[in-house]
């Protein structure tokens, strides 16, 4: 059957598609809380060191590497990766682009259905009845001990959001992933205006305010210098900007295949970046901390934001609180989660695109079918994370696929881009057709420093310490003892922190590790299947020449 | 807020949305034709 030839419609449509990619929900619910937890005003200082150091470094690698395997019609990593040097095994590298994509989007796509959702419930005035903390449990059929849960309404808004980037993604790159950017990415802007102006100026003498909006804002941006000392400090910025551009993905890397090799990148790429960090920067730490500063008093957000995410307070606080806002309620309820449903799908699109574009190049089948395939393959993913959320299977995918693999994908496309591809050759590629001068110091810093910022944050993910970091070189240095903390790579591994270990209790009953350990297996089964789906694919090609 | 925070919060701000609208300005302004198609 004959393919269409995919293409951007218009520059402009391709950086919102871009910018989409990497606003996603941590925008909002994880910057301010990060930001706030580690420093305040401080934290920006290596947030904005790590950006220009680590971000838009990644964020010109990975254009180029997409720009340079779309010229021979690969516009997934797999193929890309093959034509970077002479190695057979450089195809496996990215396997990482595709198991990634269609991993986070089946937990992804879950959480953008909980938004949807929300904004109908917004409208319609449930918060208004119901607490909102009591309603998210029971959405996500948490409301019995159990480790299964079949929430009904839950997977009713799952499958909706699923059909709903099916259909985008079949209408194609300009129709579909580009019409949407275009429409969500202003709507997100403008609904983030409206609720930080309407949140920033609320005062002490309003309805149930308990204290100055300010005072939150203080609580994001009050520099405390004594953090920069603290190596926590720099990996969660660092950690911060590595998630929130989307990074380590291949979605990228999928969108800039798409554009002709004579044409910009360089430009493209800052555009998107430094849009995602307005988005986060200005956007995101003007509105949840600020507003639930005023109502709850800035202790409740202190405790609330404590492990470094504010999403307890976005899903289970704010409706709430929007109820303070009159005939104005189901509105700013229905632009917060209409904002944060926004940022999800244009994040969810650029998951799909990836797994549409191999199965279309490597395997020649058509879009309609291809975005088919990635649909059913979130749904039985998915399905997996809806069905056993209560048991933990979501939060192994977050942690495995959405973090973990992303560190090491990374630092494996840092490295082979730089010491394999060349920095001459990748010189070449980054600033060919560029519209912008880009600085000549850029050409060491993706050579050395990028490289070490994700060795740093790859370690920094496996021997993660207990106490923070600072407390645990000096433990180190003067008792030679490294406790690792049970969220470190070698912490899940060998369940540190458990007092007991089993796959059924006294009872008979499947217990947690028998879901977590079952969702290892079910990941590593599906990495396998597509390193041999791209082992056939290329299997009796000739090694194409690195050109 | 404090003195340090408003200063914090906003040369952070100045520097961000200077560089997001030179940058947009400038994909904006070089926008005359589709940056094309590729393999």
């Amino acid at each position: 059957m004959a393919r269409t030839k995919e293409r951007w419609g218009t520059r402009v449509g391709l950086v919102l598609a871009m910018a989409g990619n990497a606003v996603g929900l941590g925008n909002f619910l994880r910057f301010p809380a990060q930001a706030a937890q580690n420093g305040g005003g401080a934290f920006v200082i290596p947030y904005l060191v790590s950006f220009i150091l680590m971000g838009v470094p990644l964020l010109w690698v990975e254009w180029a590497i997409g720009r340079y395997g779309g010229q021979y019609g690969h516009h997934s990593t797999p193929g890309m990766f093959d034509r970077m040097g002479r190695g057979r095994w450089l195809k496996y590298v990215g396997v990482f682009g595709i198991f990634t994509n269609l991993t986070v989007a089946a937990y992804y796509c879950y959480i953008e259905s909980w938004t949807l959702a929300y904004v109908w419930h917004s409208l319609v005035g449930t918060f208004a009845r119901t607490d909102p903390a009591a309603f998210f449990p029971r959405y996500l059929g948490m409301d019995e001990r159990s480790l299964f849960a079949l929430p009904w309404e839950a997977a009713f808004w799952f499958v909706l959001t699923l059909t709903l980037n099916v259909w985008i993604l079949s209408r194609g790159l300009a129709k579909g992933i580009e019409l949407a950017a275009k429409i969500g990415m202003p709507l997100l802007i403008l609904f983030g205006i409206v609720l930080a102006i309407r949140g920033l100026t609320l005062t002490t003498g309003d309805v149930k305010v308990v204290q100055s909006p300010l005072d939150g804002l203080n609580f994001v941006w009050n520099p405390n210098l004594d953090g920069l000392k603290n190596p926590s400090t720099w990996l969660a910025a660092a950690g911060q900007i590595f998630f929130t551009l989307s990074v380590g993905m291949g979605s990228i890397h999928c969108y800039a295949a798409y554009v002709n090799r004579e044409k910009d990148i360089a430009l493209n790429a800052a555009s998107a970046g430094w849009m995602n960090e307005f988005v986060e920067v200005v956007l995101g730490g003007s509105i949840l901390i600020p507003i639930a500063t005023a109502y709850m008093g800035l202790g409740f957000v202190q405790s609330a934001t404590a492990g470094g995410s504010g999403f307890s307070i976005g899903f289970m606080t704010l409706p709430t609180l929007f109820n303070n806002w009159g005939w104005f309620a189901p509105l700013a309820g229905a632009m917060w989660f209409g904002l944060l449903f926004f940022a999800g799908i244009t994040s969810s699109l650029a998951m799909g695109q990836p797994v549409m574009a191999f199965l279309e190049d490597e395997y020649k089948v058509s879009r309609v079918p291809a975005a088919l395939a990635f649909g059913i393959g979130t749904l039985l993913l998915g399905g997996w994370c809806v069905w056993l959320y209560p048991g933990g299977a979501f939060d192994e995918f977050d942690y495995w696929t959405g973090t973990f693999s992303l560190v090491v994908f990374a630092l494996c496309e840092a490295i082979i881009f730089a010491f394999i591809f060349g920095m001459k050759r990748g010189w070449e590629e980054i600033t060919r057709g560029a519209d912008m001068k880009v600085p000549g110091i850029f050409r060491h810093v993706i050579k050395y420093v990028t490289p070490l910022f994700l060795v740093a944050i790859f370690i920094a993910s496996v021997f993660k310490p207990q106490a923070d970091w600072g407390a645990a070189f000096y433990s180190l240095f003067t008792r030679g003892y490294w406790e690792l903390a049970p969220d470190s790579v070698v912490g899940k591994i060998f369940h540190i922190g458990q007092d007991s270990y089993g796959w059924f209790d006294a009872a008979g009953c499947a217990t947690r590790e028998l879901v977590i350990d079952l969702t290892r297996l079910l990941l590593t089964v599906l990495f396998i299947g597509i390193c041999v789906m791209v082992w056939k694919a290329f299997r009796g090609r000739p090694k194409e020449p690195a050109a | 807020m404090t003195r340090a925070a408003w200063i914090m919060m906003l040369i952070t701000w100045a520097v961000i949305i200077y560089f997001t609208a030179r940058f947009f300005l400038m994909v904006l302004t070089k926008s005359d034709e589709p940056p094309g198609e590729n393999g």
